[in-house]
């Protein structure tokens, strides 16, 4: 199992992620509406498996500022997920949260606050559905944000991935609502979590 | 006209005057920018990772600091600089989040990152003229191997040149 990578995946594996993506996005999605009170729309996710100079292309260039929600995950299974999306949807959706515009071009505290509750709400919302698809037991711990350079956010999942091979798996979900808001979902188990996945879906290897 | 050279992540490239050479959103890899003032022939590298020896599947030359400033070494000399006039400037290693996955080795990934390239570039007698790394931002990098510059843009800050 130490020798997995991501790099020679399987169609199968990719169906799942997915079919993960998509229940986690519904999920998200009714999640959102319900904190926004207003009727929240998604597009079907898209799972690319990128070579990590293609990353930042991928996300809109290196240099795009984004909101980066980090945490990590334990239980059966352990790892960590980051959700991203775009600094002017990060902005709307607090906005949308507090009940009111957001002053300055800085986050606040408590706008740091709202957004890392709109983090939680939507990892949390993928978790459940890789939870429900597996029927593994997965906690998240208490997520870390940050707004910089997606390129610089993305070194972090990059980093991991690279330990292990030479690309990244990244799930893209469009939300739409007053604007469309692109998000970006990266699900990064530990090694020995690969297996255990893989497993609870039935699927011995790769 | 002179052009400005893309380098990505886990890549690297060389570069002569009057071009520059950048990577964008450097976070806890680290950027190496090494040039010969005489020749004004230069490179740069976007490291990931510290050690290629730590990890079997280590084909990839440019992800790591030892195998990928060795490359980028290699290929400036191959061009026409001489070895021993080398000299560096290096950026990036940032903690872009306090906490990575509850592993304190992942979290630390950007200051591993710094201090191999600068026991790298130890080894090979490249001395650092510069560095900008470790905090807990991205930094967009451009070398211009004319003047050496190595010009930093992080968001929300002024653009520093070191």
């Amino acid at each position: 199992m130490s020798e997995m990578s991501v790099d020679s995946i399987s169609q199968e594996y990719f169906d799942i992620l997915r079919e993960i993506g998509n229940i986690g996005a519904g999920n998200a999605t009714t999640a959102l509406a319900q904190m926004l009170q207003c009727k929240v729309d998604m597009s079907v996710p898209k799972v690319a498996l990128l070579e990590f100079k293609d990353v930042g292309e991928a996300m809109g260039g290196e240099e795009q500022v984004m909101a980066g929600i980090y945490l990590g995950v334990e239980g059966d299974i352990t790892g960590s997920i980051m959700f991203l999306l775009e600094k002017n949807a990060a902005r709307f959706l607090v906005s949308k949260l507090m009940g009111m515009p957001m002053e300055g071009d800085d986050f606040t505290e408590m706008e740091f606050s709202a957004l890392k509750e709109v983090g939680n709400i939507i990892t949390g919302a993928y978790l459940n559905s890789l939870s429900a698809l597996t029927n593994l037991v997965i906690y998240p711990s208490i997520p870390d944000i940050t707004v910089d350079m997606a390129g610089a956010i993305m070194s972090v999942p990059a980093i991991q991935f690279g330990e292990m091979g030479d690309k990244m798996l990244l799930i893209q979900n469009q939300f739409f609502d007053e604007i469309s808001i692109d998000g970006y979902f990266i699900l990064m188990p530990d090694m020995d979590s690969y297996g255990k996945i893989l497993a609870a879906l039935g699927m011995g290897n790769m | 006209m002179a052009e400005v050279i893309k380098v990505g992540m886990a890549d690297l490239n060389i570069c002569v005057s009057p071009d520059g050479i950048t990577t964008l959103g450097l976070g806890s890899c680290v950027g190496i920018a090494i040039r010969d003032p005489m020749t004004k022939i230069g490179g740069l590298a976007h490291i990931m990772l510290p050690d290629s020896k730590a990890i079997k599947n280590n084909s990839n030359i440019p992800k790591f600091a030892d195998t990928g400033i060795e490359e980028l070494v290699k290929r400036i000399v191959a061009k026409g600089a001489s070895r021993t006039r080398l000299v560096a400037k290096i950026a990036g290693g940032a903690q872009m989040f306090s906490f990575q996955g509850g592993n304190s080795e992942a979290t630390r990934v950007g200051e591993r990152n710094v201090e191999a390239t600068k026991k790298k570039l130890a080894e090979l007698k490249i001395p650092i003229l510069a560095e900008d790394t470790g905090k807990n931002y991205g930094r967009t990098v451009i070398f211009y191997p004319e003047t050496g510059d190595f010009v930093i843009r992080a968001v929300g800050k002024p653009e520093t040149k070191i």
